[in-house]
């Protein structure tokens, strides 16, 4: 519709001078605005993105290591099947992406369905709460990783001083090896729970009121309109907060380097796949293995996504 | 059943028979609503209180959890991390990277995804959106690869342009949904009045869009402020962004956490104030998309 529209209108300004070079310019842009218009950022795209994908995908194939400028050789799929054997880091470290992002994205849409339903209707002080919400999202998460790191010390932390007042014994949280990682868990809960709450309140707002009010008419209960009306109606939203959260969850990086360091700490029990790619090339310059890595990790990530986007296909039906 | 009665007797005092009827298991409800959402910002604030508390503590009352909340306050930490370990300079490469970035992001990505809406050029969107799903550190590699060889590791040019990667997909993202809802009417009656489509664009299109390009120019900015990874590597002794400030200073030999919580609020503070103020275009920034089937 509008590209007839540019043919239309720029012969029509010209048709009464003389045609200038000014005009010309002006009207070859206007017919080719489509791709003037996207063309720079997809440059970019291209040159930041695309091309470094590629990149990635050759060192995997070579045996780079040590200095970026040192020569490489052609290793084929070596690098693949030395980490796909790797028992000792590789497979935990998938093991610990999944148990992480898999508890905390359970525990934010649950809490967060929680926390956008009591935020549904409106209320006094409504004001305040949103703000409440909105901090831990837009914290920076180095600095919210060190604020935790205080709050679960095991000697002078918060989180110890709390649990000593109900009686329970003192926990080593971030530095225990069983423990560290569920702690890094709650620190996700934390700062991402909000997200899912905003997400899915724009869901709840959009929704129409009249299923829900027939529903009632009808005698059904609370419990029995969130689960029968209100939840498959929202499932849509659901599986889009999943989908956002789970992408960045997976990909967690920050609070896990900022609260236990190179390799996920001593006993890499916070060594995610993002967390042990990094370190293969910046601690410990293996390029091509991490290579190998960032590939296996980047089809992960593809995969749950196809799934989820499937899975939304087919709950909008 | 009891919202409907009110409403069906003749108008004489449905107010007050309103709230005689009202069940007990609304008003248990309410309590229980107003608990839970004062349990759910207590969570959400406490540990940010924290933070702020202990960045005014001197080490000795943090090592007493006796003066957990009661202490006399000191500055000196504010004091010591703003003059001895030089976060002015921080701060300020901070603020230009995040803004640089963003303005750059802006300008390149605003007429792309108003040609990508228009148009809707669904495989060029896809290529761009693809850049949210990538893990960073593969693109970090070949980075600092290129970057290192020309012996460019540490300059702000190339820190931007890696900021710049996270923040043009999402300003694409955000100002596609945004020209998506923008009805079309308006260039095109401004187009039969004799504009060109550009100046269509130009002239009606994006004064419209002022809104949307304040929500995802301001969410750039804090993503571009809170970004840790690429900074880590990229960046170099006098390029150093506040994250990656924070982060150096736990690996001094024992931890000085009264620095450390001050070092904490310092980055975060200003972000909090921005959020608080453009609290509106936030949300609608982040739920942007999410809605629509």
């Amino acid at each position: 519709m509008s590209v007839t529209n540019a043919a239309r209108s720029a012969p029509a300004r010209s048709a009464g001078r003389p045609p200038s070079l000014g005009g010309n310019i002006s009207a070859w842009s206007n017919r080719h605005r489509k791709w003037l218009f996207a063309a720079p950022a997809m440059i970019f795209v291209g040159v930041l993105i695309v091309f470094p994908l590629v990149w990635t995908l050759y060192l995997s194939l070579t045996d780079s290591q040590g200095s970026v400028r040192a020569a490489t050789e052609f290793i084929g799929l070596q690098n693949y099947l030395t980490v796909l054997t790797d028992t000792d880091r590789f497979w935990p470290a998938v093991g610990r992406t999944m148990t992480f992002t898999g508890v905390a994205l359970v525990c934010e849409v649950v809490l967060g369905m929680g926390i956008a339903l009591l935020l549904w209707r409106p209320f006094r002080g409504e004001k305040w709460v949103r703000v409440a919400i909105l901090l831990p999202l837009v914290a920076t998460p180095v600095a919210v990783g060190m604020m935790w790191r205080l709050i679960f010390d095991p000697n002078i932390g918060f989180a110890n001083q709390l649990l000593g007042m109900i009686g329970i014994p003192p926990q080593p949280w971030l530095s225990g090896q069983d423990t560290a990682l569920g702690t890094t868990i709650f620190m996700d809960v934390w700062q991402w729970t909000p997200m899912v709450v905003l997400i899915l309140l724009a869901g709840l707002t959009s929704l129409s009121d009249e299923p829900d009010e027939a529903a009632r008419v009808d005698g059904a209960n609370a419990f029995q309109r969130f689960f029968y009306i209100t939840l498959p109606l929202m499932m849509p939203t659901v599986i889009v907060a999943i989908l956002l959260r789970g992408i960045d969850a997976l990909k967690t990086f920050d609070i896990l380097y900022a609260t236990k360091g190179k390799g996920g700490g001593s006993f890499n029990e916070v060594e995610t796949l993002n967390v042990y790619a990094y370190g293969l090339s910046f601690d410990y310059n293996q390029y091509g293995l991490s290579s190998a890595v960032l590939i296996l990790f980047f089809m992960i990530i593809i995969g749950s996504m196809w799934l989820l986007t499937m899975r939304k296909k087919a709950v909008s039906k | 059943m009891t919202v409907l009665t009110p409403n069906q007797t003749s108008a004489g005092k449905p107010q007050v028979l309103h709230r005689r009827r009202k069940p007990l298991a609304t008003r248990a409800y309410k309590a229980f609503r107003v608990a839970a959402l004062i349990a759910v910002v207590l969570f959400l604030i406490a540990p940010l209180f924290w933070m702020l508390l202990a960045s005014f503590k001197t080490n000795v009352d943090i090592y007493d959890t006796g003066k957990a909340l009661f202490f006399s306050p000191t500055g000196e930490n504010y004091a010591n991390v703003l003059q001895r370990n030089n976060y002015f300079v921080f701060i300020f490469n901070s603020f230009w990277v995040a803004f640089v970035s963003t303005a750059l992001s802006i300008v390149l990505g605003v007429p792309a995804a108003y040609a990508m809406s228009r148009f809707t050029m669904h495989r060029s969107a896809l290529v761009v959106l693809m850049a949210r799903v990538i893990p960073g550190v593969s693109l970090l590699v070949p980075w600092y690869y290129v970057f290192s060889n020309l012996r460019m590791v540490g300059r702000f040019e190339v820190l931007i342009l890696s900021h710049m990667f996270v923040a043009l997909p999402l300003i694409v993202y955000i100002m596609m949904s945004y020209f998506d809802s923008l009805p079309l009417e308006l260039e095109e009656s401004a187009q039969v009045d004799g504009l060109t489509p550009i100046g269509a664009f130009r002239r009606i299109t994006l004064p419209l869009s002022v809104a949307g390009i304040a929500t995802a120019g301001i969410l750039s900015f804090i993503f571009s402020w809170n970004n840790f990874m690429f900074a880590l590597v990229l960046s170099g002794a006098s390029t150093k962004t506040l994250p990656v400030a924070i982060f150096d200073f736990v690996s001094y030999a024992s931890i000085d956490w009264g620095g450390l919580m001050a070092a904490a609020t310092v980055v975060t503070i200003p972000i909090m104030i921005i959020a608080l103020f453009t609290q509106k275009y936030i949300v609608s920034g982040l739920t942007a998309g999410a809605t629509k089937g």
